[in-house]
């Protein structure tokens, strides 16, 4: 089989090194005797398919390619395809889109298809699985990468009969000549692999309509596993000779160690060792470990047993003063006063003055956990200088870097094995959890799997930034918006990376600097905030609060104007139209794409809000104690509206009889994963809008595990979800995270129809259980 | 201390520290690594087992408290049920990340050995301990319904 399995000298790797996945469940009978494989993966001996390369020809080096087709295709003597994986499988099913892409413009039967997931290494291009790309950002690629082949495998059948390649087809994995003869890409291979790859523009992608894969659903690749309990997660690695360890980490953010008694934990059954960990330095902890004490043991639960019976006095460090509801009435304080301007147009302080009618409304939004049911998990193992690692993380250069910088070694000395990801969230993307396991394993001698509670991941995460937001909005007499200030203060996901002190502009570009409403005088502000957690980014990052407000305020700004609020907000985004942000003065990042490519359109915007409404009977009378609201936001490139019913009992519990929610992604390739996408990432919002609140006393986070961090369970989920994606033929746009942004303010905007109740702050639900029904009809 | 427990209808001895849960026996000591750890303390269901056909949390339970009973995992989940549940998820594409599901599937497997039709109500009360961060909810729903049909 692909990958070094148990028939190699290698230390043996019970589990994370399998090939992930083989698609036709088709084992590889005979591999490794006499294949005669052509086109190798490139040169990462750390990772490279031992059977394989075994009967390779040498390795070229494909170091200069940018995700040429030599690093991610390779074809085997008898038409088995093996494609390589650089992106990180979450849940998401990613490993089944790249190979749609890759495999349609190849054209090889799905059957034949194996897939090897990809170390990480720069020769991969971009890995980071991260802000929802691996199909908005590596399209093209993807697609040129199989294409390229199929050209490359086509000259070489040409070559091979003599003949000119415009002579030439291919299909499904066979060349034919024009005269009838035929030759099949393994026949092919080896000579394939010693062409040169062709340049991009004499490379021909297919038309749309000669689409196999992209647009079609095909079965995940992961499925069969993970119901069999077989997929292995992080968590899942087990290495020969591998302790356990558990770590005991600071309470608070740089605090350190004062005093150990490691006696009784030294006593537990099966614990080996007590390591003081390495101290994070400076003073913004990066990807750096926490520090604290680790307790190392022969499984998993001594382990946890041997960290109960640590004694430790900390040193609480440079945060200790920080408690989150000191914090949030000063940041709601801030949002009270003006801030620094980001975003201007016409003259807002005048107009609202001037307004017939003038509103204003606080929003607060409480820090959040990702928390994945995988919990961070990491295994590594030192040979010399080298260390192998196999972990659940999105972003592999990231944790390859991050372990060589803190262990003193180069890169090319680290390697790290990407697992399946039992979720991620974005809190994966950050791989201090993989240092840990790197260093305890070179301190130990031994292979060691670092694996946190779901206390320790409560605890110490990367949080979902908390904010404060402040909101006016003036109407002239019939009710139309004249102007709308949107103030905003949050600590910045920068703070755990250097000095800062006020959200960036790339954050309020998540929602609150892309504002598209046609309001004659906007302007967009930011305050001061600093941080004392750290502070990463979640499904969505900035969107959740930003859009939490200001959809939740064009419902109010409908409310005060007496108009329904559907039709208020196609009111307030206006004519068809393609929005230049630099008007206002805003440097529009637009999630890393060019505007030419994926301009702001309104009319894609106007379009979803539409069919979710239609979706939902909009205007439908809804019994007793329902309501109906409805948001839309443009985020990741998509646009996605969202429609919520919900009902309130007469004792405030909310239930969903029905969600629907419509998506613009501009070109699918996986349609029904894409809507699986669209309800996760729906429920993820409505989950942390109605319970999500992570808190803090003396530095020390309060929540620990499910019964204090509560998330949303089936009895709560709603009845019906229908999600519509909408025809285009737009490049690709984002999937993972864009339904995100519109469930809280729908929630909230539902709420305040079914019961008069508006809900300024998450979690909506505070710290009960059902709503407050002694507050109905209270605007 | 040696025990030997009956899993998935083979006999395993195990050496583990006395109060050692369940859970991590598979794990660490049996790698039997299907059966996930979500919380530890009986939340999450994500290491959910048959006991003498119960579905019960392995993480808080004590692996000598079950030496004598008919354990069942994820790896060895079988029969006319679990093939029936299997197929309803592969059908509807229920699993996102997958790493909750084990414990989704002997939950779903256990509810349907004892209710040929369960209700919303009823899917509610049996499910209701299984976490899904990535919020497969409604397929999971769906797909136990679909089962129930397949099967009975
Ligand atoms: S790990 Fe046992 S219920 Fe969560
Ligand atoms: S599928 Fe990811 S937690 Fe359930």
């Amino acid at each position: 089989m692909f990958m070094h399995l148990a028939q190699t000298a290698k230390p043996k790797i019970e589990t994370a090194n399998k090939p992930l996945l083989n698609l036709s469940r088709r084992g590889f009978v005979g591999a490794g005797t006499g294949l005669a494989l052509a086109v190798t993966l490139g040169a990462c001996s750390q990772n490279k398919p031992e059977t394989l390369a075994q009967a390779a020809a040498p390795i070229p080096d494909n170091s200069n390619i940018d995700i040429g087709p030599l690093v991610l295709i390779s074809i085997a003597a008898d038409g088995r395809t093996q494609i390589t994986n650089p992106r990180s499988e979450m849940g998401q099913q990613v490993i089944t889109t790249v190979a749609q892409m890759i495999a349609d413009e190849l054209d090889v039967p799905w059957d034949d298809l194996f897939i090897k997931q990809a170390v990480g290494d720069k020769k991969y291009g971009d890995q980071n699985t991260d802000g929802s790309t691996s199909v908005r950002n590596h399209f093209d690629r993807f697609r040129m990468a199989g294409a390229s082949m199929r050209q490359m495998l086509t000259q070489a059948a040409a070559n091979e009969w003599g003949v000119d390649i415009s002579e030439c087809t291919s299909e499904l994995g066979v060349i034919t000549h024009s005269s009838g003869k035929t030759l099949t890409y393994g026949d092919v291979s080896e000579a394939a692999g010693k062409l040169d790859v062709p340049a991009e523009d004499t490379v021909t992608l297919k038309t749309r309509s000669q689409w196999r894969y992209i647009g079609k659903d095909k079965p995940s690749y992961t499925i069969s596993d993970v119901i069999r309990g077989k997929g292995t997660f992080g968590i899942d690695v087990r290495v020969p000779d591998m302790l356990y360890a558990v770590i005991a980490r600071p309470p608070a953010l740089f605090g350190k160690v004062k005093s150990l008694d490691d006696t009784a934990a030294l006593a537990v059954p099966g614990v080996t060792q007590v390591v003081k960990m390495k101290e994070p330095e400076g003073e913004a902890p990066g990807f750096q470990q926490l520090g604290g004490v680790a307790v190392i043991a022969t499984d998993t639960w001594a382990a946890i047993q041997g960290r109960e019976a640590l004694k430790i006095e900390w040193d609480a460090g440079p945060h200790k003063n920080y408690n989150s509801k000191t914090y949030a009435q000063e940041l709601m304080a801030t949002a009270r006063q003006p801030g620094e301007n980001k975003f201007k147009r016409g003259d807002v302080t005048k107009a609202l003055s001037s307004a017939e009618t003038m509103i204003s409304a606080d929003y607060y939004a409480a820090h959040l956990s990702q928390s994945p049911m995988e919990p961070p998990a990491a295994t590594a193992q030192w040979t010399g200088d080298n260390v192998e690692i196999w972990a659940c993380t999105q972003n592999p250069q990231a944790a390859q870097s991050t372990v060589a910088q803190i262990c003193g070694v180069p890169d090319e000395n680290v390697t790290v094995h990407v697992t399946l990801l039992g979720g991620g969230f974005g809190r994966k993307s950050k791989p201090d959890f993989v240092v840990e396991a790197a260093l305890l394993a070179r301190e130990v001698g031994k292979p060691v799997k670092v694996t946190w509670t779901r206390e320790d991941d409560i605890k110490h995460g990367y949080f979902h930034s908390v904010s404060a937001q402040h909101m006016k909005g003036g109407l002239d007499k019939d009710g139309n918006v004249t102007a709308v200030l949107h103030r905003t203060v949050f600590p910045s996901i920068n703070s755990t990376f250097g000095p800062s002190d006020q959200g960036s502009d790339f954050e309020l570009s998540l929602g609150a600097t892309d504002n598209p409403w046609n309001v004659p005088n906007m302007a967009v502000e930011v305050g001061k905030a600093n941080s004392h957690i750290r502070i990463g980014w979640l499904r969505s990052v900035a969107n959740v609060y930003h859009v939490f407000a200001n959809q939740s305020f064009a419902a109010e700004l409908a409310h005060a104007a007496g108009k329904d609020p559907k039709a208020f907000l196609m009111d307030i985004i206006g004519p068809d139209r393609i929005i230049d942000f630099s008007k206002d003065g805003v440097t529009y990042p637009n999630y890393g794409a060019s505007l030419d490519e994926h301009p702001v359109d309104t009319k894609r915007l106007k379009a979803v809000l539409d069919k979710a409404a239609t979706m939902a009977k909009w205007g439908r009378d809804v019994p007793k104690g329902h309501g109906l609201g409805i948001a839309v936001h443009r985020s990741f490139l998509a646009y996605v509206a969202t429609a919520i019913e919900v009902a309130v009992d007469a004792d405030g519990n909310i239930s969903f009889p029905g969600i629907w929610s419509a998506v613009d992604a501009g070109t699918v390739v996986s349609p029904d994963n894409t809507k699986s996408q669209i309800e996760g990432g729906t429920l993820f919002g409505i989950s942390n809008a109605l319970y999500g609140e992570i808190t803090a006393t003396n530095g020390a986070v309060d929540q620990s595990n499910f019964p204090d961090w509560r998330v949303m369970r089936m009895a709560e989920a709603p009845h019906v979800f229908e999600t519509h994606i909408m025809e285009s033929e737009a490049p690709p746009a984002g999937v993972g995270e864009p339904g995100t942004p519109p469930a809280a303010p729908a929630l909230a905007n539902a709420i305040f129809a079914a019961t008069g109740q508006r809900l300024r702050a998450m979690p909506l639900l505070g710290q009960n259980d059902r709503l407050d029904m002694s507050k109905v009809g209270e605007g | 201390m040696a025990i030997t427990l009956k899993i998935n209808g083979k006999n395993e001895n195990v050496t583990a520290a006395e109060g050692t849960p369940l859970l991590w026996v598979l794990r660490d000591h049996l790698g039997m690594t299907g059966t996930k750890f979500g919380c530890g303390v009986a939340q999450c269901g994500a290491c959910t087992v048959h006991v003498d056909g119960t579905p019960i949390r392995s993480c808080i339970t004590a692996h000598e408290d079950v030496e004598d009973s008919d354990i069942v995992t994820i790896e060895g989940a079988s029969g006319k049920v679990a093939d029936a549940i299997r197929g309803a998820w592969e059908e509807l594409a229920v699993p996102q990340c997958g790493y909750c599901q084990a414990g989704q599937i002997m939950s779903a497997t256990a509810l349907l050995v004892t209710n040929k039709s369960p209700s919303d109500d009823d899917i509610d009360a049996a499910m209701s301990g299984n976490i899904c961060r990535c919020a497969t909810y409604v397929r999971i729903r769906k797909a136990i319904k679909e089962a129930a049909k397949a099967v009975y």
